[in-house]
């Protein structure tokens, strides 16, 4: 059952209606994910990688948000199309998150146990007794000592990672089919980061979990992923595997990440590399490459057109012009 | 926590000191006495009550002898209704304030929480507007226009609720709505506006989208998740808020003719009725404080992050 697609993500697009206009944050993302697959997702903060990810759940506020098209399809089934009590049993069931921040993620007013056997009690019908012993074993499996003490702790009386860690286990306690983690290690410190990676690693290929990793990490993306979308302006530009990504990055936007990297092992002018110019504001964008005017490579047709996106070998698409042939 | 208690209940006493000493040296500073009439009393008259009252002792005596009373209970006694002791007229009126005050801070915040939710679970709709728009009149409009008004309209022309009187006979009851609905609602008001804030705080917190993201439904994620955290303010604020009704009852009690604490509240004060004012002062300072004590350890039960050593 290898390589089995379980969530795909067809032409999604969110908008938000502000003062100033509409905001296109989501406009028209695909991609596919299979079972057990990690999925990377990179861009700058406000590529729409968060949005994309909050549609599937579902979680847009509404309004100003408004999934506006696409379809989100699990197993086939566009949940786009649920009603909120049907998309309340895959949430948290089926689909569950982790988010950035630890410290405000967690009900400051309720005990650890209370929000876990919750969520354990709601999906899996579990009586209370059973329900505490499945939460303490979670909390066991993502490394948090003493657990049968601690589970009855309140969250500020974990450290940030132990928090993130009581996030992974509420997220993984009733075996999701994909987990989404938005930024889960961004706001952790540098020496916790990697074990709270390393558990996610460990635990979505213990449990068979499909991952969808969002970031703006490109070391996180290289240490977890096996496939990379990036994002820009509400789009995926480019999506590769990450080896080929590293090594032969196709768009000219990814080419620019991935010099940003600042390395150890080479000695250079000592002034490091960025890419010039700022992200577009997405809202009123014009139909064209929304990356042309920082782009090196620009040509006439990208100020006019969006690019087609361009198959390559090796499962690798890119939208850009410099790959199509007939422009 | 135990050990915060007690500490807490000991700390009520020097701030009840402080109180009882400023205000009987501000009560002597006032020009007149309790005896001064329009026309003067003759002397030997004026020394005669004087000393009975032990007035002609010297002030620092006065009011080590005052407190002594206080310790063993005894407010002494009135000046102005004779033959009663202050001690007598308190407990005699306070049940009533007492009574009328909680019953008001009860419905003021069971509705005003009520109000408060309602409006932010429906932000900018008409059930939104329609919940503030109440709020603002009840915070603008005094109590003692909101009365009368209740008055005319309930009683002299609906006549389904009689103007005054206070728990007596099969109806008594009736006699509550009026002044309660009068009393309660300016902090009705403020409680709904200060619910409805907190509440659009907390369902946009994270944790509430944590929730969310659980599957948890709606009515769970408010009952559970968000009411514990939005009703903190509401908490703190019911401190100050009892405070003012029972002060504020004042007012009400004259209007509805309640027996209760308020009348001696300002006819003490007019009369220079020493002992009187000195009474009514201790009593309302101790419901403040102690008010304010069991609003900090509710909160404590309420926070898990408040620890209190």
């Amino acid at each position: 059952m290898e390589n089995k697609t379980i969530l795909e993500v067809k032409d999604l697009k969110t908008y938000f209606r502000t003062d100033a206009g509409i905001v296109k944050a989501v406009d028209g993302v695909s991609f596919r994910l299979d079972k057990g697959e990690t999925l990377g997702l990179v861009g700058e903060s406000g590529s729409g990688k968060s949005v994309t990810n909050m549609s599937i759940m579902k979680l847009i506020p509404m309004p100003p948000g408004k999934i506006v098209g696409g379809e989100v399809l699990l197993d086939g089934v566009d949940i786009l199309k649920l009603n909120e009590k049907e998309m309340s049993r895959i949430r948290g069931n089926r689909i569950s998150m982790i988010f950035q921040d630890p410290m405000t993620a967690l009900n400051p007013y309720l005990r650890i146990s209370t929000q876990l056997i919750e969520t354990i009690r709601l999906h899996q019908g579990l009586d209370k007794a059973e329900a505490r012993k499945k939460a303490i074993e979670m909390l066991k499996l993502v490394g948090i000592p003493a657990a049968e003490r601690r589970i009855d702790a309140y969250p500020h009386q974990f450290s940030g990672g132990m928090r993130q860690r009581v996030m992974i286990a509420i997220a993984l306690s009733c075996n999701p089919e994909i987990l989404i983690a938005d930024e889960p290690t961004t706001a952790l410190d540098v020496t916790i980061q990697a074990q709270i990676l390393d558990l996610i690693k460990d635990l979505s290929e213990k449990l068979e979990t499909a991952v969808i990793m969002i970031t703006h990490d490109l070391g996180v993306v290289a240490g977890m992923c096996d496939n990379v979308c990036v994002m820009y302006a509400g789009r995926i530009v480019e999506r590769a595997p990450v080896d080929d990504l590293f090594e032969s990055p196709k768009h000219p936007y990814t080419n620019g990440l991935i010099q940003s990297i600042p390395r150890l092992d080479e000695k250079g002018s000592g002034r490091l590399f960025s890419i010039d110019g700022q992200p577009p504001n997405v809202i009123d964008l014009p139909e064209c490459c929304p990356f042309h005017p920082r782009c090196e490579k620009a040509m006439d047709v990208c100020t006019r057109k969006y690019p087609p996106v361009v198959s390559l070998e090796g499962k690798r698409e890119v939208a850009c012009w410099l790959y199509e042939e007939n422009k | 926590m135990t050990k915060y208690i007690l500490k807490r209940f000991l700390g009520m006493i020097p701030t009840l000191l402080i109180i009882t000493t400023v205000a009987f040296i501000i009560m002597r500073i006032a020009p007149g006495g309790p005896f001064d009439r329009e026309r003067a009393i003759p002397p030997a008259v004026q020394a005669n009550i004087e000393a009975k009252y032990h007035l002609d002792e010297p002030l620092i005596k006065q009011y080590f002898r005052y407190l002594g009373g206080i310790i063993r209970g005894d407010f002494g006694p009135s000046y102005k209704y004779k033959d009663q002791t202050v001690t007598d007229l308190i407990s005699n009126s306070l049940p009533h304030s007492l009574l009328l005050g909680t019953l008001a801070l009860m419905a003021a915040t069971f509705f005003g929480v009520l109000a408060g939710i309602i409006a932010a679970l429906n932000q900018n709709t008409w059930l939104d507007y329609t919940a503030m728009s109440i709020a603002v009149f009840g915070v603008s409009v005094p109590a003692f226009v909101i009365g009368p008004v209740l008055m005319l309209i309930f009683a002299m022309k609906l006549k389904i609720l009689p103007t005054s009187g206070w728990i007596t006979g099969p109806d008594g009851w009736k006699t509550v709505l009026m002044p309660l609905i009068a009393l309660s609602m300016s902090y009705f008001a403020s409680i709904a506006r200060l619910s409805r804030s907190s509440v659009l705080e907390v369902i946009r917190s994270d944790y509430v989208r944590t929730a969310k993201a659980k599957g948890l439904s709606p009515t769970m994620i408010i009952l559970k998740h968000v009411l514990k955290g939005a009703m903190l303010p509401v908490v703190s604020y019911l401190g100050i808020a009892y405070s003012g009704i029972i002060t504020g009852s004042v007012v009400i009690e004259q209007i509805f003719r309640i027996p209760g604490l308020g009348r001696f509240f300002v006819q003490s004060s007019l009369n220079r009725d020493y002992t009187m004012i000195m009474g009514v002062i201790i009593v309302y300072s101790t419901v403040v404080i102690l008010m304010n004590f069991l609003v900090d350890i509710l909160y404590s039960f309420l926070d898990p992050r408040i620890s209190y050593q």
